[in-house]
């Protein structure tokens, strides 16, 4: 599967909602930290298919969403299980660690 | 698993020293293999203006300056590949490097332009609080401080061009400093004193970060006074640690000189470290300049004295046979 997009209109559809763990990746397109990452995410998420839906979140785009789960630094990870934030990740880390701490959480 | 890679010339780092190191080898038909690393482009790609990089009379974008030295490096013949070296063996040549994907390169000389990395206070309340009000990064999180008060820790380039860089989004930046004086560079002093927005404490380090945990956020910094020993509180929003930057040299460390200051040890007017065949460049062997113009002209030398390592070794290895 790969990474898609949500926004402050379909969030709780989308993330919330969804059957199964949501790893939500809180960027910008300004935050070159977050760049770094976005490979990794892409890698990790056509790795690992139905066992888990990693999507992003624009902060520039959608503040709400941002603001309520109190993000104050870019990149910050979050998973998402049944509707409640489970484990959060700030700042950018290597591929391995990512992968291992979704894996965890999941 | 894949056979290892072969070069003559492997570049672990992409800031200035890494990509200008690449320029030159790659110029000198070495045919070099960059190795990114996690943060491909450096340090200036979370900076904004660069202004005293020579060749651009006006101010330009750290991103963007790093993406033309890639694309330069790439143009001349530079193979550039995004991974990252988890572990190297200086042991014996060719030197051995595994990366994260798993690949793995051989390489007859290496230039290490690893870099540094943003140091923290140390402190336990800045772990705390880090994401929720604890940065290092200004230019990442400047953003979400739009109409709040926010703290800058330190007194060099960095501190100031935060402090100043914070200015578009916070209402008011106080600049906490160790020292009764800036090390930065005087034109961005005299900009800072001159904002209306920020003021300085100076003589003071941060003893802790407090603030709340529903939601966890950041209230105040409490201060000391390092020649009244006073404590104090400031109310602020957010803290941004600049308090400089550590050599990053983990991947070496054991089997190369390190000079007690953490910095690679390198040979007097040279790049060459304490293996023969090894090279290091930029902010990883620089404790005095740390500019991207001396990092750039490190990378320069590093390859230029590789080629000459790689002919000097093939001269030797003729004689041999």
């Amino acid at each position: 599967m790969s990474v898609g997009k949500v926004s402050d209109a379909n969030f709780e559809s989308e993330v919330l909602k969804a059957t199964g763990p949501v790893v939500v990746d809180f960027w910008a397109e300004w935050c070159g930290p977050c760049r770094m990452i976005a490979p990794a995410l892409d890698e990790i998420a056509g790795a690992m298919g139905d066992k888990v839906k990693i999507v992003k979140l624009n902060v520039d785009e959608n503040p709400q969403t941002a603001s309520k789960y109190g993000v104050m630094s870019i990149p910050t990870l979050m998973i998402f299980k049944d509707g409640q934030m489970a484990s959060r990740q700030v700042g950018a880390a290597p591929k391995q660690k990512l992968q291992q701490w979704i894996t965890t959480a999941v | 698993m894949a056979a290892p890679t072969h070069a003559k010339v492997i570049i672990i780092g992409s800031g200035p020293a890494g990509y200008t190191a690449a320029i030159y080898a790659a110029r000198a038909m070495l045919e070099p293999i960059l190795i990114q690393g996690i943060q491909p482009g450096g340090q200036l790609t979370i900076t904004t203006d660069v202004e005293n990089y020579p060749g651009f009379a006006e101010a330009i974008q750290g991103p963007w300056l790093m993406q033309q030295m890639e694309a330069q490096a790439s143009h001349v013949g530079t193979r550039i590949v995004t991974d990252h070296v988890n572990a190297v063996d200086l042991g014996r040549r060719p030197f051995r490097l595994i990366c994260e994907s798993g690949d793995v390169y051989l390489a007859d000389s290496l230039v290490l332009a690893t870099g540094a990395q943003a140091r923290w206070l140390g402190i336990p309340s800045e772990e705390t609080f880090k994401g929720f009000g604890v940065s290092a990064c200004a230019t990442c999180d400047g953003f979400f401080y739009r109409g709040k008060s926010v703290v800058v820790v330190g007194g060099g380039n960095s501190a100031v061009e935060e402090a100043l860089f914070l200015t578009n989004f916070a209402t008011s930046v106080t600049v906490i400093h160790r020292r009764d004086g800036f090390r930065a560079e005087r034109i961005l002093q005299d900009r800072l004193f001159k904002h209306p927005k920020i003021k300085v404490i100076w003589d003071s380090a941060v003893e802790e970060i407090r603030g709340g945990n529903d939601p966890t956020r950041v209230t105040h910094v409490r201060i000391r006074n390092l020649k009244t020993g006073g404590l104090s509180d400031i109310a602020t929003d957010g803290v941004f640690i600049a308090i400089g930057h550590a050599p990053s040299t983990e991947l070496v460390a054991g089997q190369i000189a390190i000079k007690p200051s953490g910095y690679i040890k390198v040979a007097p007017h040279s790049t060459a470290t304490s293996v023969p065949g090894v090279f290091a460049a930029g902010d990883v062997a620089d404790e005095i300049y740390r500019q991207a113009v001396t990092a750039a002209g490190m990378g320069c030398m590093a390859a230029l004295e590789a080629e000459k390592f790689l002919a000097q070794h093939e001269t030797e290895r003729a004689a041999a046979e």
